[in-house]
């Protein structure tokens, strides 16, 4: 017996698709509830009270790593004033595509949301750094700010509640390593864009060396649902320790790539199938990227397809990571190694050059990929790889272990593991055999 | 003293912005953005303002800049066409869209085309930006049409930076 197809779960998005033509205008947002949470949140006159909800809401961070947003908050030292607000929105994960959206499509979610959430922490300046390239984000953002200043949601006093608060948002210039935290805080200071050395951590000195939480667009969006629902309904969504609901982007090669806002805990299959339409010209799927070009890859067997949506089952099954929630599907015509090389090509590209096992490791790996894909491979190149890898990301596993300050040298290494465990037989075969057939699409 | 390298229009602006930081230092990206949509670029010149403004060294201007893709060191073509090829849109067709459009406009001041990473449109692949507007589900001959829509004023690019175009 087949189950029913699976449906969306919309809290995040619910107004995007109510009002799917100016749902990021102040009337079209006020008209669907915007800012009535904020509203009761600042007349209960209680910041511990959002912290507790948060907490029992067991929201895990949405940009990649998963880390409890309530623990990260609770780190800020108890009074030590100023202290900052960062919303990283630099997203630039391969093929995640889904803060773009919340940003564009609904702007004054996330402005509630950031008005809660520095409630809750204490603070009175926060910043969005929003990837340079979200021209149109940008705009929708900062006019959603100057709306909702107008209304009294912003500013000195608001709402009558002695609370101040100033949104700067800030444009990045074209850097994917400003996506890890310690990174964007250096942009943000008008540094070039490399990681810091941890501890301190961000909560303790981040921005301008004052306390400092940064959180995710998703993760800042979802906090009025919480406040909204309870922290203990929110948590009835989803799955063990991965609850509520999470935005999934997901593309390649299925018949209606997107955004699509489900429970945690639906499988891949359902994913991929009831909501994408399966893949394209009813083809099979060869392997699949589940979290985002900085993890490990599944294929298309059932036990893969079968997962369920659960971040700490898949990591601790399959050693992967549902990550930025960017979902990658590749039919049988796709060529790993194709794939393998362009991942790494990024990562050579995007390491700032700080750690010298990153700045070195993945130009040789980008090189040596090159290579094997153009009928120049040697037998050995694929172990060869593994040993450039084990250098970068000892014991190659994930979570990973590093010798770089930040994940980003261990992630170019996980399409090498994978090549690796899923494709060794054909990468071996293509690299004794001369020259390659040229590149799928 | 030499006047001023911004219009008098972003002087203001420039001063707004530097208003919004804790610390000068951080007004770096936002000014280099504003120069560029002044002038299309970001020339010596323009860092040398920046730095006067901010109140750090030339070479503290051009340390932080140099890092950025999207800030360009020399002039570029009025329109500035962004192809992505990163996965989704190399299994797309994105590969092909950079190609035709590279080699439709090698000779053309007017349009720089470049290869860029992933532009979180990949529902949409194979995608691209025109001054950093978003357009998707492309095909050579459809993204060709669409700079050519640009190029005739059929469509109003914003500034090389990505602002909307003033006036």
């Amino acid at each position: 017996m087949t189950a029913p197809p699976i449906t969306e779960t919309r809290v995040i998005t619910a107004r995007i698709h109510e009002r799917p033509d100016d749902s990021w205008t102040i009337g079209a947002a006020l008209t669907t509830g915007a800012y009535d949470t904020l509203r009761q949140v600042l007349a209960t006159g209680d910041a511990s009270a959002v912290q507790e909800q948060v907490k029992l809401s067991g929201l895990r961070g949405r940009g990649g790593a998963g880390f409890p947003a309530a623990q990260k908050w609770s780190f800020l030292p108890a009074g030590s004033y100023p202290r900052y607000l960062v919303v990283n929105g630099d997203e630039g994960e391969p093929s995640t595509f889904k803060d773009r959206m919340l940003v564009e499509r609904d702007p004054h979610q996330l402005v509630e949301g950031i008005a809660i959430s520095s409630y809750a922490i204490g603070c009175n300046k926060a910043f969005v750094y929003l990837r340079g390239e979200f021209a149109l984000g940008y705009e929708r953002l900062t006019q959603a700010i100057a709306d909702a200043r107008g209304q009294g949601f912003l500013g000195d006093n608001v709402l009558s509640s002695g609370f101040d608060l100033d949104i700067v948002v800030h444009r990045g210039a074209g850097a994917y390593i400003c996506g890890e935290e310690t990174a964007l805080l250096e942009s943000l200071e008008g540094e070039r864009g490399m990681p810091r050395i941890r501890p301190p951590f961000p909560a303790i000195a981040g921005l301008y060396a004052k306390p400092t939480v940064v959180n995710n667009v998703e993760t800042i969006s979802t906090v009025p649902h919480i406040m909204r629902m309870g922290g203990e309904a929110y948590a009835k969504l989803g799955v063990n320790r991965s609850t509520g609901t999470r935005l999934f982007s997901v593309s390649g090669h299925v018949n209606r790539p997107g955004n699509y806002e489900v429970e945690l805990g639906v499988t891949f299959r359902q994913l991929i199938d009831d909501l994408c339409g399966g893949v394209r010209e009813g083809r099979g799927i060869k392997f699949f990227i589940p979290g985002g070009a900085s993890s490990q890859w599944l294929t298309g067997s059932d036990e893969h397809l079968d997962a369920p949506l659960d971040m700490d089952y898949v990591q601790q099954t399959f050693g992967v990571m549902l990550g930025s929630g960017a979902v990658m599907v590749f039919d049988e015509t796709t060529d790993p190694l194709l794939v393998a090389w362009r991942l790494c090509k990024f990562f050579a590209h995007e390491s700032c050059g700080k750690c010298t096992p990153c700045r070195e490791g993945t130009g040789w790996i980008e090189m040596v990929l090159y290579r094997m894909l153009h009928g120049q491979g040697r037998p050995e190149d694929l172990d060869l790889l593994l040993d450039v890898g084990d250098n970068i990301c000892p014991g190659l596993n994930a979570p990973f272990s590093q010798t770089t300050i930040c994940p980003l040298g261990p992630s170019a290494v996980s399409p090498v593991v994978s090549l690796h465990k899923l494709f060794r037989d054909e990468v071996l075969a293509a690299c004794g055999a001369g020259s390659r057939a040229g590149v799928t699409g | 003293m030499s006047a001023s390298y911004f219009s008098d229009a972003n002087l203001l602006r420039a001063k707004e912005i530097l208003a919004r930081y804790p610390r000068p230092k951080s007004a770096i990206l936002p000014l280099a953005h504003l120069a560029q949509d002044q002038d299309g670029w970001l020339s010596c010149e323009a860092m040398m303002e920046i730095s006067r403004l901010v109140g750090v060294t030339p070479a503290e201007v051009q340390g932080t800049t140099s890092f950025y893709t999207m800030f360009k060191r020399e002039p570029c073509g009025r329109l500035l066409v962004s192809v992505c090829t990163n996965v989704s849109c190399l299994v797309t067709g994105g590969p092909e869209v950079l190609d035709h459009l590279r080699s439709r406009y090698a000779s053309d001041a007017d349009v720089t085309v470049e290869e860029v990473e992933c532009l979180a449109a990949c529902g949409g692949a194979p995608s691209m930006q025109v001054n950093y507007e978003y357009h998707e589900r492309l095909t050579p001959e459809s993204a060709e049409s669409l700079v050519e829509e640009y190029r005739a004023g059929r469509r109003t690019p914003r500034t090389i930076s990505g602002s909307k175009a003033a006036g």
